[in-house]
């Protein structure tokens, strides 16, 4: 009897070190490239051209480039997946069930398709077939596509989690279907329903692979701001220029500074979404 | 006196037509996908294209298009980081679900989902400054950016897709199991061996099948961590290219409507599949689950 418990000590102090030891290798890889990156970080290298071909200067227009790519996408991703998520929480009764789990089984495949397949199907069919050309919009829509499962997935788990009796409360004083949809069941699933699409966007806006089929620049010398247009983004300015740079030893530091604000972009977008999520969820037991 | 009321089918069918986009998207990357590999076989048979162990798609006198170099560099880095992340990621999740306390899994949930947070690019810029030189260090490799280095960057990324469905599918044993099997004098360990985790199975399963799905179709890290040479190895010190790098490298290089871009497409295509299959296990599996319930 001893023995079994010691062993039972043993194996679960494994599991324990294992555990901790994965954690603390994550935790030590992004304190240093903080460490690298953070120092980086003056406001000329976040408001400045890159400069000298490529070897200095700043991330202005990565950083802008991205922004509207992301802005973009939003415009496109969260009507389009709030919409689907409605229509599988509330209106699943108005057509035949096989629809519905066709719809879903298409759901569950998108999530899992690779993003460089995004990023084939954002150049045949926006690129080269819809002639949208390498544009910021052609790599918005591509995003937009990638981001709409994870977007769907939460949002309609939310909106299920709004209890039946508000609905049938709001039907019984003589709300039509839409209208109890928008008053009462939208506006209680709503911090579940922004989890979900900040959760996508942070997704989005670390995506690289579809970007360079889509429209990303190695170098503009200025941000056009036209959707029409080619851009720069956070995501292809550090693989670029750590793969591609005629220098990369040189541009480290960039790379670093890169990657951070890529990082604090992205892990705020996380953080928020989990603390909304958690704060919910608490107050809802 | 009739209450008339506005009609609300416009809306009812702009929702169904988003809920019905996720078909149309998922048939538009079938159908172009397919609209642009075909061409490649009017002047590559399929059997060369998959058994072909040249892959010189540039050479202007004998160009060649043999995918086997890049099945195998994908399955290489694959198989490796799902046999190295599938152990680690199933303690995890053990330690989380069963072992640690409350405020433990308060810190350790949310460490995961970050971890899951953090884009391709930046673990490929770890995989190619930091992780290459520690395997050099350690190794003395000939290859600097090799199959390993892909491999083990790659099942840290899939680490938190295994460690979070797996701790699901723990938690979603009943607790009279666990209560029964205690009850009869097991200790904690037996009752996880033998009660919770073979209850767990086919949730495990779908962790680990996302996980490799995940990573079959993973582009950046692996792209920047292998070194990127279509060669058909089993040495995980060798440089090598897999399936996804070679479309995100080679498509910014060809000429549009070219065999080379067909092929790519061809890859593509074979990619989709091959992910789709895993996704159509991995949705058979969790409805087979749900019956079982």
């Amino acid at each position: 009897m001893m023995d079994k418990i010691s062993t039972e000590k043993s194996v679960f102090a494994f599991f324990k070190l294992l555990t901790w030891g994965v954690v603390s290798v994550v935790a030590v890889l992004l304190l240093f490239i903080f460490s690298k990156g953070l120092p980086v970080l003056t406001l000329d290298f976040l408001t400045s051209p890159p400069e000298n071909g490529m070897l200095g200067g700043g991330i202005s227009i990565a950083i802008l480039g991205t922004l509207m790519v992301m802005g973009l996408t939003i415009v496109f991703a969260i009507p389009l997946g709030i919409g689907s998520a409605i229509f599988l929480a509330e209106y699943t009764d108005k057509v035949d069930p096989r629809i519905i789990r066709m719809v879903r089984l298409a759901i569950n495949n998108l999530a899992g398709v690779p993003s460089i397949v995004y990023g084939l199907l954002g150049l045949g069919l926006f690129v080269l077939f819809l002639n949208l050309r390498f544009s910021v919009l052609s790599a918005s829509l591509t995003l937009s596509f990638l981001t709409l499962p994870v977007i769907i997935a939460a949002s309609e788990e939310s909106l299920r989690n709004v209890p039946g009796a508000y609905r049938e409360a709001s039907l019984a004083l003589g709300a039509t279907r839409w209208e109890t949809v928008r008053n009462v069941v939208l506006p209680s699933a709503l911090p579940g329903i922004m989890t979900a699409c900040i959760l996508g966007l942070s997704r989005a806006s670390g995506e690289t692979a579809p970007l360079l089929m889509t429209g990303a620049a190695y170098y503009l010398p200025r941000f056009s701001g036209n959707i029409f247009r080619q851009f720069m983004a956070l995501s292809t300015h550090i693989f670029f220029m750590s793969t591609q740079s005629p220098n990369p030893d040189i541009t480290r530091p960039i790379q670093y500074g890169t990657i951070v604000v890529l990082l604090i972009i992205v892990l705020t977008m996380n953080m928020t979404a989990i603390l909304v999520r958690s704060y919910y969820r608490r107050k809802h037991r | 006196m009739r209450v008339t009321r506005k009609d609300e089918r416009p809306i009812e069918g702009a929702l169904f037509f988003s809920a019905i986009l996720a078909i149309i998207i998922l048939g538009l990357i079938f159908i172009f996908l397919l609209r642009e590999a075909i061409p490649t076989f009017y002047e590559v048979p399929i059997s060369e294209f998959l058994l072909g162990r040249e892959w010189f798609p540039s050479s202007f006198k004998d160009p060649r298009f043999g995918a086997l170099p890049l099945i195998a560099g994908s399955f290489l880095v694959v198989a490796t980081s799902v046999v190295i992340a599938v152990p680690i990621g199933l303690v995890c999740a053990i330690y989380i679900a069963e072992i640690a306390d409350h405020r433990l899994k308060e810190v350790l949930k949310p460490a995961i989902e970050i971890l899951a947070g953090i884009p391709s690019v930046v673990y490929g810029f770890i995989a190619l400054v930091l992780l290459s030189e520690v395997i050099q260090n350690i190794l003395h490799t000939t290859y600097r950016l090799n199959a390993l280095n892909g491999a083990l960057i790659l099942s840290l990324m899939i680490l938190p897709t295994i460690i979070s469905i797996t701790e699901d599918a723990i938690n979603a044993v009943p607790r009279d199991y666990k209560h029964a099997s205690l009850a009869l004098g097991a200790t904690r360990w037996e009752t996880l061996r033998k009660v919770t985790l073979p209850a767990a199975r086919s949730g495990v399963t779908v962790g680990v099948m996302l996980g490799m799905g995940r990573a079959v179709g993973e582009t950046m890290a692996v792209l920047m961590a292998t070194g990127n040479s279509p060669v058909v190895t089993l040495s995980l010190l060798r440089s090598v290219e897999t399936m996804t790098a070679v479309v995100a490298i080679e498509m910014g290089e060809v000429v549009f409507g070219s065999l080379h871009y067909h092929a790519l497409f061809a890859i593509g295509l074979l990619l989709f599949v091959i992910t789709f299959t895993i996704n159509l296990v991995v949705d058979f599996a969790i409805h087979r689950q749900g019956r079982m319930r």
